[in-house]
């Protein structure tokens, strides 16, 4: 039996996430990933901005900090530039990192500073009321768009690809062991690694979008997900409503901490 | 049959944190062989003599409600 006692704190249990809510599966595939690679709790940082992905380090008995809105990935940097040894995990929301933390999104990518940004997209403000997120598909219903969001939703995924990121990868709550390998990959990979989660919020998206309950959610992702090597397969009309979940990018390039090392080395006094 | 099962293929113990588990029903629509239920607002384990140990309700349980050993 998986213990999960030894990586949380019980003391703050049950956790504030609504009934059905993705982010504790996602909590949940982390903690057992961080097991099976053997990373050490008193070496591992989390990080996190505002928002309800971003009250995961509260639960999570390793250093956690909890940081301002959209400012996560800027803590994180500072965190993994002052002792490069430490695992740094980024967790945030689709609100936090793409909207008023879009910048350090972006530009933590292109740095490609080694963190691990696991990012819960569920499309919506959940915390605040369900007010439209920038990846508020087009057409949904938000507490802002109550005839339907007018707006594009952004890719987060190919958002962090153009930015230059080494790691991109999309993973979601239902699928929840490939979402395991997705996790490993990116806490092995040196550079800065996105996983983006696909996790359902019930409460304030899916009441509003016909999927009243967690578990037409659920069914919704199990029905909609298609893995990157079926997606290629795929015409165009097939793709219409479906997304492709795996790895979208892993490439090798010099890494900031690394190149950073090598410049302190580099201006050194001669003896 | 339960006596044709090897000795080392023990029974599943499954086992619920009531205080925990918030009701979403992931875990018992989920399934495969239907041994959970809902009472009272809460997943409760119904027919653990059909578990074959694939682990999906603890995978999925949102809330840290459900072990399985």
């Amino acid at each position: 039996m998986f213990d999960y006692l030894q990586y949380v704190r019980q003391e703050n249990f049950p956790h504030i996430w609504c009934a059905g809510c993705g982010d504790g599966i996602v909590l949940k595939a982390l903690i057992r990933t961080m097991d099976k690679l053997g990373l050490s709790q008193d070496e591992t940082v989390m990080v996190s901005g505002i928002g309800c992905s971003s009250r995961t380090p509260g639960y999570v008995d390793i250093n956690t900090l909890h940081t301002t809105h959209g400012r996560a990935i800027a803590f994180a940097t500072g965190v993994k530039i002052a002792n490069p040894d430490l695992n740094v995990i980024v967790v945030t929301g689709d609100g936090d990192a793409t909207a008023i933390g879009g910048n350090h999104f972006i530009h933590a990518a292109r740095r490609n500073i080694d963190l691990t940004v696991l990012l819960y997209n569920n499309y919506i403000y959940g915390m605040t009321g369900g007010q439209c997120s920038p990846t508020t598909p087009r057409g949904a219903n938000a507490s802002t768009a109550q005839h339907g969001n007018l707006e594009p939703a952004f890719n987060i995924s190919g958002l962090a690809i153009a930015a230059g990121a080494s790691f991109v990868a999309r993973g979601d709550a239902y699928h929840v062991k490939k979402l395991e390998t997705l996790i490993g990959k990116a806490l092995q990979k040196k550079g800065f690694s996105l996983v983006e989660v696909v996790s359902p919020c019930p409460t304030a998206f899916g009441r509003r979008n016909k999927m009243a309950s967690p578990v037409k959610m659920m069914e919704q992702l199990r029905d909609t997900v298609v893995s990157v090597e079926k997606w290629e397969k795929m015409t165009g009309e097939e793709r219409k409503g479906r997304f492709r979940t795996g790895i979208l990018r892993d490439i090798e390039k010099p890494e900031f901490t690394a190149e950073y090392a090598k410049l302190i080395e580099k201006m050194r006094p001669e003896e | 049959m339960a006596g044709e099962q090897s000795a080392s293929k023990k029974p599943a113990v499954i086992t619920v944190n009531t205080n925990w588990c918030k009701g979403c029903e992931i875990c018992v629509a989920f399934c495969p062989k239907d041994c959970l239920e809902m009472e009272g607002g809460k997943c409760r384990v119904a027919r653990p003599d059909d578990c074959i140990k694939c682990m999906l309700c603890e995978l999925r349980c949102p809330d840290f409600a459900i072990t399985v050993e």
